[in-house]
């Protein structure tokens, strides 16, 4: 870091400690440096906060310290703090923060995304953020009028003092900046929220549709390498030998460079990089995982089954489960899935003579910027890690072990010259870092009038958690909770409940996927409670209604996404209808699916989602990521599968991991069923049900109940 | 060499025949509009178009395109078609479309192609139109809504 950088930075430290929005005169975000910054908007700030900078025309920026990769941060938690603001919503503008403590998540305690988290966790931050600044603003006016604040108030990018005075944000902002920050500040009831609820079109949407928008994959710079890496072709091999000759007689290619979990072959461009790794001769030992079949696993699973697990939820009354009029006994298989986000992934590195600059759109800049320290071998502090707009990313892009960032890093370590790694497409599919495989052994007993009398819910498979550092704070008493959850604090009222873990290492890497563990673990409950109902002879809706009397969130999305999509009516032949419902990341969303087989083959036409997350903060992007959990889901839940044979990951690209395509994508209804004062989880709630759903309108349609995803791999004609 | 024009500029490729038009575009022209997808022609990311067809630039060698002219997303405003690309870029802010927008270049670039061939397409001829570029954020549906929004305001027009 350049001196004027230093300075700028421990003025930032300085001022903002402790404190969520600090006014500091001539404030520059340490990005933007180093040879590549044309990739930046030049920063000339005048009176900036953590949070938020007004410009001397009026223009409002707020710093986002959240990853923008499709769930509309950029606008979303700009609306929030110019809700506070009094701002002129025209004039806000939006751009993401660098890696800094002071951007740690206020519950999760270091920079990261994920979890559903964004807006929730940023409420009171930039509330508080806005409110101070409009509150400096208002001072900073009544001082140059000799009046008092109080006589002063503000809005829509004004102060409005008495007798018609009036100055705007930006002629007040230099003076604001030199103001001490309010300690305590009065936040607007949510009933005089005027931008907050109400449908506001995205930021970030021009330069996206345009091709201006700047991701991690378009770095460039005038000597930037590109690097792509022959990964070992079964989970922790090692390299043995390599011949390189051929590779190096490929024009372009600069670096041969042998590490532990592969080859890094350095060019001028990705082409002659990708022309290297074709020509590469590896030998690798296999390891003990080369063995590995998607069979064997589950063989695996299931023997892990048969003996008793560790408890993740007990019955009170053990006894009371020997006396059932009848029983499902069913076994489910929910197969390793890939996240294949839109870009495949990539980082930039940049050593230079005082540290080093990363580029990478991370889900979690706060774990990766340390990793890239250890990789480069140089202290925390002198690493500049800059977020970039990923294309997509549903947890991959957020790894306890950075994979791809330690790999940039040591390549550029090693190699001595800028380098982007790109990871292609089949890089991406068989690079691990699944959501697990598991089996779900459960046995419900039924009492003669059909009610649930016990249930008993084994879950066997890899844990995600096991092995990271996120393992001590989160895993208690052997129970991983991303292997439970979505079962064992299931909102229906289900007595005499048992759920024990076994948990499986598979030699194959894993990680949070969309909505973790409710991505299988709705598509058990909900199956299974559509499978009771069933066998009551009751109604999906109306046996669920029984188990819901003491949950009035989850009860109402039910009954809404029943009573809009016209649950009951009749139907066009050869179509049914199928419901879920499930409670993730503070949030429920019931759907009803609209199912019909064509050419044998299930195709979804309709989904009614009823979905409540609190006070949606803006209705219009809650819808979108509604529409996107549910189609991320569908995909998933038709097609997607990783499988392997011989320890080798057998799809490689959108051939044979397919995903949903266009024209299966359904008619999305979203009815919006939340309120109250605070907002809840929105990227992933709607994820879970609708796998459920589907087969629930499959087994309507043909009788014939899933036990295993993906839904293609049934014949159901 | 390969000659071929790029936005109405003339391009004498000096590089490997075999490269794909994406990687020319990309590391050579440092036209990063067009994304890098799955390399195969399965995703419709890397969608430019190609003496006025849609085609896919990751699996369009440049030898295959001599003499050929070729309009990416950055080029699409300033050509005969740009009454088009306006009206669809208007439309997919509008209809808040984007959503991570790596896909989004490859999605309008075949739009574009579409409503030039057929100015009123039915939701059938828009899933056919479309059903080669992908979304993981499943824009689809507003997609579909924005091209029959492009469509109408064309018409009005």
């Amino acid at each position: 870091m350049d001196a004027p950088a230093r300075r700028a930075r421990r003025r930032f430290l300085r001022n903002s400690a402790g404190l969520a929005g600090v006014l500091v005169v001539g404030f520059v975000l340490p990005e933007g440096r180093g040879r590549f910054a044309q990739a930046q908007e030049p920063k000339k700030a005048i009176a900036p906060t953590a949070f938020v900078r007004i410009g001397k025309d009026g223009t409002v920026t707020v710093i986002v310290k959240h990853l923008e990769f499709g769930q509309g941060v950029l606008t979303s938690l700009p609306m929030i703090l110019a809700e506070e603001l009094a701002c002129d919503w025209a004039r806000v503008r939006s751009e993401l923060a660098p890696a800094a403590p002071e951007y740690a998540h206020t519950a999760f305690g270091m920079q990261m995304t994920g979890g559903s988290s964004s807006v929730w966790n940023s409420w009171d931050q930039l509330r508080t953020a806005g409110a101070q600044a409009r509150t400096m603003l208002v001072e900073a006016a009544a001082r140059q009028w000799k009046v008092v604040a109080a006589d002063c108030r503000a809005e829509k990018g004004f102060v409005l003092g008495p007798g018609k005075r009036r100055l705007s944000y930006g002629q007040l902002t230099e003076a604001a900046a030199k103001l001490p920050v309010p300690e305590s500040v009065t936040l607007k009831p949510a009933s005089a929220f005027t931008r907050i609820g109400t449908s506001t079109l995205r930021l970030d949407a021009a330069d996206k549709a345009t091709g201006r928008a700047r991701f991690g994959m378009d770095m460039k710079g005038k000597d930037l390498h590109t690097a792509v890496i022959a990964h070992p072709p079964v989970f922790g091999a090692r390299l043995k030998s390599i011949d390189a000759e051929k590779v190096k007689a490929v024009a372009g290619v600069t670096h041969v460079v042998e590490m532990n979990r592969g080859v890094a072959i350095v060019a001028k461009d990705f082409w002659a990089a990708k022309k290297g790794r074709d020509a590469l001769q590896a030998q690798w030992d296999l390891g003990r995982n080369a063995s590995v079949s998607s069979d064997s696993l589950a063989a695996r699973f299931a023997e892990a089954a048969k003996a008793p697990g560790i408890p993740a939820k007990k019955s009170a009354n053990p006894d009371a489960m020997k006396s059932a009029a009848k029983t499902i006994a069913a076994d489910y298989e929910v197969p390793f899935l890939a996240h294949a986000p839109m870009e495949p992934l990539n980082c930039t590195v940049e050593l230079t003579g005082d540290g080093a600059d990363v580029w990478v759109g991370s889900q979690f800049q706060g774990v990766d910027r340390e990793a890239a320290a250890k990789a480069l071998r140089i202290p925390v502090e002198k690493v500049r890690l800059h977020t970039l707009l990923a294309g997509g990313g549903f947890g991959r892009r957020a790894n306890p072990v950075s994979d791809y960032v330690v790999e940039a890093c040591e390549v550029a370590r090693r190699a001595k010259v800028p380098v982007k790694l790109v990871w292609t497409r089949e890089d991406d599919i068989r690079g691990g870092f699944y959501r697990p495989a598991y089996l779900h052994r459960v046995e419900v007993d039924l009492d003669g009038a059909g009610a649930i009398a016990a249930w008993r819910h084994a879950i066997a498979g890899p844990s995600i958690l096991a092995g990271t550092p996120f393992e001590p704070m989160m895993v208690k008493d052997g129970i991983d909770p991303t292997s439970v959850e979505g079962v064992a604090d299931t909102p229906y009222a289900l007595p005499n409940m048992e759920v024990s873990l076994h948990t499986v290492d598979a030699g194959v890497p894993v990680l949070w996927w969309r909505s973790v563990g409710h991505s299988h673990a709705a598509f058990v409950m909900e199956t299974l409670i559509d499978e009771a109902a069933a066998a009551a002879g009751q109604d999906p809706v109306a046996y669920r209604r029984a188990l819901l009397a003491a949950k009035p969130r989850v009860l109402n999305a039910l009954e809404v996404a029943a009573a809009r999509a016209g649950w009951g009516s009749p139907l066009a032949k050869g179509r049914a209808r199928g419901i879920a419902v499930h409670e993730s990341f503070g949030s429920v969303c019931a759907q009803v699916a609209e199912v019909s087989l064509v050419e044998g083959a299930p195709r979804v036409h309709r989904v009614v989602a009823a979905f409540d997350c609190g006070l949606a903060v803006n209705p219009l992007g809650v819808e979108a990521q509604v529409q996107s959990a549910i189609a991320y889901g569908l995909g998933a839940a038709l097609f997607g599968a990783i499988t392997l044979a011989d320890g080798r990951v057998q799809q490689s690209n959108f051939h044979d991991y397919r995903v949903l395509r266009f024209a299966e994508m359904p008619a999305v209804e979203v009815h919006l069923t939340g309120g109250g004062e605070r907002p809840t989880g929105v990227g992933e709630p709607a994820t879970p049900p609708i796998a459920p759903a589907v087969a629930n309108a499959l087994f309507a349609l043909t009788g014939k109940r899933a036990r295993k995803l993906p839904l293609s791999s049934m014949a159901w004609a | 060499m390969s000659r071929f024009f790029v936005n109405g500029e003339q391009v004498d490729f000096r590089g490997d025949a075999d490269t794909p038009l994406l990687w020319a575009l990309r590391d050579h022209l440092g036209l990063t509009g067009t994304k890098f997808g799955c390399g195969a022609g399965l995703c419709g990311a890397c969608t430019v178009h190609l003496d006025g067809k849609a085609v896919r630039s990751c699996v369009t060698p440049v030898a295959s395109i001599a003499g050929k002219r070729v309009v990416t997303i950055e080029g699409i405003g300033n050509t005969s078609r740009a009454p088009v690309a306006l009206a669809v870029h208007e439309a997919w802010i509008e209809k808040d479309v984007v959503q991570c927008g790596y896909c989004q270049p490859g999605q309008v670039m075949s739009a574009v192609a579409l409503l030039t061939a057929n100015p009123s397409p039915t939701d059938a001829q828009i899933d056919a139109a479309m059903n080669g570029n992908l979304c993981r954020c499943g824009t689809y549906q507003r997609i579909r809504e924005a091209i029959h929004g492009a469509s109408a305001a064309l018409r009005k027009a």
